[in-house]
């Protein structure tokens, strides 16, 4: 299967495309078992990280894959760049394709930077996160942890709970998730949920209370301070006591479910620590599961010559 | 399309193989054996069969897929398909007998060597192959062969294996879109390019039968 040129998000990809991503990443969690945990197998490659958007993990991630295949990697970050001077994206692009290189990861806080820059660039792109868009290769990583423990997406039942209007996490997530067939609900205060989301295919609650047993996978995302600041729930303690993740509430999920984060956590906010750390909680095989996803998007954009 | 071996004849150069490998190496306490993926890792697994049913001990098996160590990688157009490699045992100290279905330009080989090394350092590796086709790129030899076979490069060395492809055979096939292939009936055998030779004047001799004496 030749795939596109750029990964910018989960909403044009078809179930095998989707699979085809995970059982590669599969294969390297071996790789990574390894005394050498490194092949050969992207050498000469040069990648370039573009983070117009803080991040530790993402980045960090990305700059592991590429190493563990042998590509060489440059990490450029907001602070260092020359946004800051006033360079438009268009004229970051030209002099990337000046430099000549393979591969370009890119987060923006603009929706759709990275299909611009696909679209204008020779090198693959592969999008870390462009606004309230998409983040593929985090719905990719979740797809995978959730396979591992479930098998199937067959009658998986998933509920997303959190700023689900603020959330590219939660959309690449609701986009993949309807492809391999699981169903998807989201929980959330009003304020929270965008319009029209039920046109996704996703059921929409606003008690959590009521339906927090009956799923396989609860997973919670992270609430930003700011928005509390902006009227869109009263107070942290109050989301607490109504979406939080409690022990209170781990004790009445389904068993055998698991419990997800995309990361950074705010403990004592949208997950409490006892929660965040309890055997039922994935978030470590997720971000583990996250570097061989990332070798996974990285290999098949770069391995092979794109017609 | 010629049928080089059959399944008996794989057989037995299998179990010629068996006895080779133990001899040479006098015994199987170091054994274990990586094969290459797809093939090479089954007929691995029958050669260590055979050789618990001889010497009755088990040697370890891993297998090798070598297509994060190809050197093509930038040649071919689509990324190829990553099955994983298996390898549980620990390597140091062993000796390793690498087993592939047919040995052409020793490229893989190359590739699985060095896949191989990242797992430690080995006593040994030693190479078994089912198929010896020749026209190496490398300077590489398989210790072990079921079978030599001069081939042209535009022939296909086909190895079927049971358990993929539901018999055990190799065949020989003409690669269709090759131009020396055309025009040919398909049931025609395969071309053997020989090395030409410059052609020399030969000077004819005629040979005078003697004369009988006609006293």
């Amino acid at each position: 299967m030749n795939p596109k040129k750029d990964l910018v998000g989960i909403e044009k990809l078809t179930a095998p495309e989707i699979c085809q991503y995970l059982d590669l990443a599969d294969n390297f969690l071996e790789v990574l078992a390894r005394p050498i945990p490194i092949v050969p197998a992207l050498r000469g490659k040069t990648i370039l990280t573009l983070f117009f958007e803080a991040s530790t993990r993402t980045q960090i991630s990305f700059s592991i894959a590429a190493k563990r295949l042998s590509a060489d990697i440059v990490n450029f970050s907001q602070t260092a760049s020359s946004v800051k001077k006033g360079e438009t994206l268009l004229d970051t692009a030209r002099n990337i394709e000046a430099m000549k290189v393979d591969g370009v990861v890119i987060r923006h806080s603009a929706p759709g930077s990275a299909l611009f820059l696909g679209q204008r660039l020779e090198a693959f792109v592969v999008n870390a996160g462009d606004g309230a868009h998409e983040h593929p290769t985090q719905a990719l990583l979740d797809f995978m942890t959730m396979r591992q423990h479930f098998k199937s997406f067959d009658k998986l039942r998933v509920l997303i709970i959190g700023d689900i209007t603020h959330s590219r996490v939660a959309r690449s997530n609701i986009f993949g998730l309807r492809t391999l067939g699981a169903r998807v609900a989201i929980c959330a205060p009003p304020t929270l949920i965008p319009l029209e989301i039920d046109r996704l295919g996703v059921e929409v609650f606003y008690d959590l209370d009521g339906i927090i047993g009956e799923y396989d996978v609860v997973m919670a995302l992270r609430i930003q301070l700011e928005r509390q600041q902006a009227g869109l729930f009263p107070s942290v303690r109050e989301y607490r006591a109504c979406y939080g993740l409690t022990a209170e509430r781990l004790r009445r999920m389904k068993p055998r479910s698991i419990i997800m984060h995309p990361g950074p956590t705010n403990r004592g906010v949208e997950i409490d620590p006892e929660v965040a750390d309890s055997t039922r909680s994935v978030i470590l095989e997720q971000v583990k599961n996250g570097v061989a996803l990332r070798m996974a998007v990285l290999f098949i954009h770069a391995g092979g010559k794109i017609e | 399309m010629k049928k080089i071996m059959e399944e008996s004849d794989i057989r037995r150069a299998l179990i010629r193989i068996v006895h080779e490998i133990i001899e040479h190496n006098r015994g199987t306490k170091k054994l274990a054996f990586i094969g290459i993926k797809r093939r090479g890792d089954i007929i691995a697994r029958r050669i260590a069969e055979r050789i618990k049913a001889n010497e009755g001990l088990t040697v370890p098996i891993g297998a090798l897929d070598i297509n994060l160590y190809r050197d093509d990688l930038q040649l071919i157009s689509d990324a190829p398909i990553v099955e994983g490699t298996d390898i549980n045992f620990d390597v140091n100290k062993r000796i390793i007998v690498l087993v592939d279905d047919v040995l052409y330009t020793g490229r893989t080989i190359r590739a699985a060597i060095e896949e191989i090394l990242d797992f430690g350092r080995p006593m040994a590796i030693q190479l078994a192959v089912l198929i010896d086709r020749g026209h190496r790129e490398l300077p590489i030899q398989a210790d072990y062969v079921g079978k030599k076979l001069p081939t042209a490069k535009h022939e296909i060395v086909d190895v079927r294996i049971k358990e993929l492809d539901g018999e055990d055979c190799v065949l020989l096939q003409a690669d269709l879109k090759h131009k020396s292939s055309k025009n040919r009936p398909a049931n025609a055998p395969p071309r053997i390019q020989m090395p030409r030779q410059p052609r020399q004047k030969v000077k004819q001799l005629t040979i005078e039968s003697p004369k009988k004496d006609e006293s």
